[in-house]
């Protein structure tokens, strides 16, 4: 076999590796577009500084902070339980913080947690799915007080 | 624990293109190494190369029709991996006239078949949570196999493989999986308890005494590997699994400080009770001492290694024209040794290049999926294939003391083989349950399902009270 061939080829191999590697790295970038921020969302600190009405207009309610949580509707209506810094399990689990006896719900359903001043709920895979308002949860959302939160036919809310 | 919104596209069209390529770099391999050997065109060469194809493009098409969102990069970057480990074990069959090469692919034939059977019939990862404590006894009765007289056999020194009459396997490369699913289930079971504040250290928030027992227990089957098994590699990858996974459940520092205590007191103990640790230390201090050198199990199969690696230099002498053949173990234990040699520093940073990208795919699925089960499993599967990685080509390299771990997917070796197969289905499922578009929507889209048993108590019947509560996951049935 020719000396040259071999050596060409020989190079030729590291260079087909490594354009294995960059066509990866290039499919890649696309899929890196993490969550873009929302561009209608709340004005940036420049904007705000420019047009004072706008950041009047937009500026975040005082956060009231939820001590309580209440269940509104389902068998369960009218029960309440005070809210510690501790994460609570909804589910009909008999391990689970707040027992659910409510045939939509699963074993365990989802989860609220506190992470700051705020307290977020987990949906933990269940068949019917947890909503906060009218959305179905995807990812972990923050809970303000007074937003209904559905599993199954029960309703919890949050309460200062 | 974060969750990142992902752009839902199935994305199967860029995984064919990254798949020729792929397929290129592994059946290129085994080409220039036929070619360089001067018999390029052998029957070997075009069984091993078609039925890569073949094997390959069965995996494509049954992720097109069952988990169409899963990560296009996984597949290709194993495929390229699976394909130059082939490559280079044809090459030193060449040098020593074995048929491992023959051997290897009819275990990747199988491995590809039990991924295409775990896509198509589980389908959802959830389901596995379903077995968290039957996963745990598994573990403990595969780590079990091997130190039963009769079908547990010792080789090299270490006593991890079963004689299965037709082959041997080590049921330990199982057992990691089996493990990563108890660990990830019981974690995110028993997370928020494990939380509970205990005494404070300074800023380090140290957990509660009585939480501690499940690291106690991981530590306690490490240190019975170690001794037992003779098996250093699988002891540090088990515990490492551990300490990453209840790192990651709980975010906090002060688990791996507890875990690096004990890693360095198991290890300082060990070193001074067992002679077989004694001997690795030394072989890895005192590597080109000519005592240690000259001993029987001592640092020769590692030095022959390095030589090896300088030989390669910067390009590699080229696909079969070195002599890696020379180092014990070629072909499994060194084969990052051999790729060092024949690819160079180019090759061989690709090789690692790859590792990467795998592991940050994995770690990418765990940020995307949804539950937290998933999350802490593809997070522990891909920390199991970085840690290999880490242990081996620390080893090889003399950054650490050489253990017996293998490469993922190029090291001869069929258990290992299989469960790095294993390992990628699982990455799939989850990355496909982390891609799929999330039915999102109000309320009124559709009547909630009733759960099979309280249909029945609708209709007037048994009331479905005492369900199994530990029932946490269940399938969506049409």
């Amino acid at each position: 076999m020719d000396d040259l061939v071999v050596t060409a080829l020989r190079f030729g191999f590291l260079i087909l590796l490594w354009l294995l590697i960059i066509s990866i790295i290039s499919a890649l970038r696309r899929d890196l577009m993490i969550g873009k921020k929302d561009k209608t969302g709340a004005p940036t600190a420049r904007q705000a500084r420019k047009n004072p009405d706008l950041a009047e207009q937009h500026a975040a309610p005082p956060r009231v902070q939820a001590h309580r949580l209440i269940v509104v509707e389902g068998p369960l209506a009218g029960k309440t339980l005070d809210l510690a810094a501790s994460p609570i399990l909804l589910g009909r689990a008999q391990e689970a913080t707040l027992v659910l006896e409510d045939d939509y719900a699963s074993g365990r359903h989802a989860r609220l947690f506190p992470q700051g001043s705020r307290w977020f709920i987990e949906d933990l895979g269940s068949t019917n799915g947890t909503y906060l308002g009218d959305t179905q949860l995807t990812r972990a959302l923050p809970v303000e007080p007074g937003a209904p939160i559905r599993i199954g036919k029960t309703v919890i809310e949050l309460r200062p | 624990m974060s969750n990142i919104t992902t752009v839902p596209k199935p994305r199967r069209n860029v995984e064919l293109l990254l798949l020729i390529l792929a397929l290129a770099v592994g059946v290129g391999a085994n080409f220039l190494v036929g070619l360089d050997q001067d018999q390029a065109l052998d029957s070997d060469f075009f069984v091993q190369g078609s039925t890569l194809i073949f094997l390959v493009f069965a995996v494509h098409i049954v992720l097109r029709i069952r988990a169409k969102y899963a990560d296009p990069i996984i597949l290709p970057v194993v495929t390229a991996m699976n394909g130059l480990g082939l490559a280079m074990i044809h090459r030193i069959d060449i040098a020593t006239g074995d048929q491992a090469a023959n051997r290897q692919l009819l275990w990747t034939g199988m491995a590809i078949a039990v991924l295409i059977a775990v896509i198509w019939l589980l389908r959802d990862h959830r389901v596995l949570r379903r077995f968290t404590y039957i996963s745990l006894i598994v573990s403990a009765v595969l780590l079990m196999l091997p130190l039963l007289p009769g079908i547990g056999m010792e080789l090299n020194g270490a006593r991890i493989w079963i004689n299965l009459g037709f082959a041997t396997f080590q049921p330990g490369e199982i057992a990691k999986i089996t493990l990563a699913i108890f660990f990830a289930g019981y974690l995110s079971t028993n997370r928020d308890l494990i939380l509970l504040a205990g005494k404070k250290l300074g800023p380090l928030q140290l957990p509660r005494w009585k939480d501690m027992g499940p690291m106690v227990v991981a530590w306690l089957v490490s240190i019975g590997v170690l001794i037992f098994q003779r098996d250093l590699g699988s002891s540090i990858l088990f515990f490492g699994l551990f300490m990453a996974m209840i790192y990651i459940a709980t975010s906090r520092v002060s688990w791996i400080l507890i875990g690096l205590v004990m890693i360095a007191f198991g290890g300082f103990v060990a070193f001074k009770l067992f002679p077989h640790v004694t001997a690795r230390i030394d072989g890895w201090l005192n590597a080109f001492d000519p005592e240690v050198y000259n001993r029987i199990g001592g640092s020769h199969q590692i030095v022959q290694g390095l030589f090896g690696l300088a030989s390669g230099g910067l390009t590699g002498t080229g696909l079969g024209q070195g002599r890696p053949d020379l180092v014990t173990f070629a072909n499994s234990d060194m084969i990052i040794a051999a790729m060092g040699e024949e690819l160079g520093l180019i090759g061989l940073s690709a090789i690692v290049m790859l590792y990467v990208l795998l592991v940050s795919r994995g770690i990418r699925a765990a940020l995307g999926t949804r539950d937290s089960f998933g999350k802490l499993l593809a997070t522990g599967l891909s920390f199991t294939l970085a840690l290999q990685c880490f242990v081996v080509i620390g080893g090889v390299t003399r950054l650490i003391p050489l253990t017996g771990l293998t490469t993922p997917f190029m090291a001869a070796g069929g258990s290992s083989l299989l469960a790095n197969w294993l390992i990628i289905a699982l990455l799939l499922l989850i990355s496909d349950a982390a891609r799929r578009p999330a039915m999102t929507g109000p309320i009124s889209s559709g009547r909630p399902r009733q759960r099979g048993l309280a249909r029945i108590k609708a209709l007037g019947s048994k009331p479905a009270k005492n369900q199994d509560p530990h029932r946490t996951v269940e399938v969506k049935k049409p």
